[in-house]
């Protein structure tokens, strides 16, 4: 089976079957990333772009890590802008890169869309590595993969995604995967932060933590995005931490053996206690190096569709 | 019409003669690992472990290679190959690995196969077992062991089924 697209726009645009296969091949990847040497020859005298015109590190360095393991010839490009990157100046960069022989252009922006808009112009495969507050792909992925390999399926997962959904394009790209999967998904957070009508994606709200946390097998706790601290969607951190933060008492709530999730970078006492992050339960690290596996699995399945 | 070449005692009787012939060249079980290339290998290499076991009466480490990331013809294939597990359930460097394929054909797979092998470690040595040997090489490549050589057209396709894939043991020729 191959994938439908030479790109890697969103969760929403995969059926559950292309999603299976990337999983699957991300499992076959994991075993490489165990050994000496974690470097395979696939995708070889190809080229891969790193296009940012948001600041990363996690997700920067774990392409950027991931295209080296794949023989991939990888070049960055940092663009820090103080304003919002305009499309043509966008359309542009990636003409130059394109000359320059692209095979694959991984984008981060500050614009829901943009990814989609590359892609359009662009012969490479494009992959979406955050766009704005629209869907975050491959995070899914690998939390998906994480989930899987902790509770051997996503069917019928009970999963509590906490914080600021609002702002957030990892809840929105996992909250595609896991219902297509057939998951319960919860959102829970203050009405500030949870966008108005989004039950209609099939999730289930609530404004209460300790309600909602009742009997899930999995916690996601999302990233309090400090800089939206004193917009008046929250009165302090403090009180955040207070209201919605994971603590071992909260956790004590969630299913026996429920693990805890959060895509980083954390705020300790903010949104997580330091005690959970550091526990067993918490699978953080985990999901640090599968999503290794999973951009590589991506990666190589892309190449394999021919325009 | 598929024509066929061997049926499951025949398998069995050849799987038990490479079994003697590996223990036989190899003195032994010392330091002898089996690696199955996915996929029709593994199954091949597993049976011929138990058949080992029998002999010597000891258990000796049997693996799985999957050769997707080092094939020559990433570039070319319509689509990606599927992407199995490689599970090699000890350290090879000082290892005498016997891999162990289904069918030899052009030596492509097994090319791809020491490159997977070698990125892994540092073996002893390589031999090469095989099931059916059915000629047009387009490598350097010759296996330590054949269950049978099988004269070709390039155009007929070799079908190895095996128990283990829910079919029943047999080669066809097409």
């Amino acid at each position: 089976m191959n994938l439908s697209s030479k790109d890697l726009l969103g969760i929403k645009e995969l059926t559950k079957d292309e999603i299976t296969l990337i999983l699957d091949t991300a499992s076959g990847f994991k075993d490489v990333l165990k050994r000496d040497i974690k470097k395979v020859p696939a995708l070889r005298g190809k080229t891969a772009v790193n296009l940012f015109f948001e600041p990363s590190t996690r997700t920067r360095t774990s392409f950027e890590l991931a295209e080296k393991r794949l023989s991939l010839d990888v070049l960055n490009l940092s663009v820090t802008t103080s304003s919002v990157v305009k499309g043509e100046t966008l359309i542009d960069t990636a003409l130059n890169v394109q000359a320059l022989g692209a095979d694959f252009m991984i984008i981060r922006h500050s614009s829901s869309g943009a990814p989609h808009l590359l892609s359009k112009i662009v012969h490479a495969s494009v992959v979406n590595a955050g766009d704005g507050i629209n869907e975050h792909p491959t995070q899914a992925l690998l939390d998906a993969f994480t989930i899987k390999e902790r509770m051997g399926r996503l069917e019928g997962i009970k999963i509590a995604i906490v914080g600021d959904i609002l702002h957030s394009r990892v809840a929105k790209s996992n909250i595609y995967l896991l219902t297509k999967f057939g998951a319960e998904v919860r959102l829970i957070g203050p009405p500030t932060l949870i966008p108005k009508e989004i039950e209609s994606l099939g999730v289930k709200v609530f404004h209460n933590i300790d309600e909602g946390l009742k009997e899930v097998d999995v916690v996601m706790m999302l990233r309090i995005q400090m800089e939206r601290q004193g917009k008046g969607f929250f009165p302090s951190t403090l009180e955040y931490f207070r209201h919605w933060g994971l603590t071992t008492e909260r956790l004590s709530i969630a299913a026996k053996d429920a693990i805890v999730m959060h895509p980083g970078p954390m705020n300790r006492g903010v949104e997580i206690a330091s005690e959970i992050a550091d526990s067993p339960r918490s699978v953080i690290l985990e999901q640090v190096t599968n999503g290794l596996a999973v951009r590589m699995a991506v990666l190589y399945l892309l190449a394999g569709v021919k325009g | 019409m598929p024509k066929e070449l061997l049926n499951k005692q025949d398998i069995d009787r050849i799987l038990a003669r490479i079994a003697h012939e590996i223990l036989e060249k190899n003195k032994g079980i010392k330091g002898l690992c089996l690696v199955g290339i996915q996929k029709g290998g593994v199954h091949i290499a597993k049976r011929l472990a138990v058949k080992i076991k029998e002999i010597e009466g000891k258990d000796i480490p049997v693996g799985s290679l999957d050769i997707a990331f080092y094939r020559d013809d990433l570039n070319i294939r319509k689509k990606q190959p599927a992407v199995r597990r490689t599970e090699v359930p000890c350290e090879i460097t000082d290892m005498k690995v016997v891999l162990v394929d289904d069918v030899l054909f052009t030596g492509r797979s097994i090319r791809a196969a020491l490159d997977a092998l070698m990125d892994m470690g540092r073996p002893s040595s390589i031999q090469l077992a095989v099931l059916i040997d059915r000629g047009h090489r387009e490598l350097p490549i010759k296996a330590d062991f054949v269950g049978k050589n099988i004269p070709t057209a390039i155009n007929e396709t070799v079908e190895v089924s095996l128990e283990e894939d829910g079919y029943e043991d047999k080669v066809t020729i097409e």
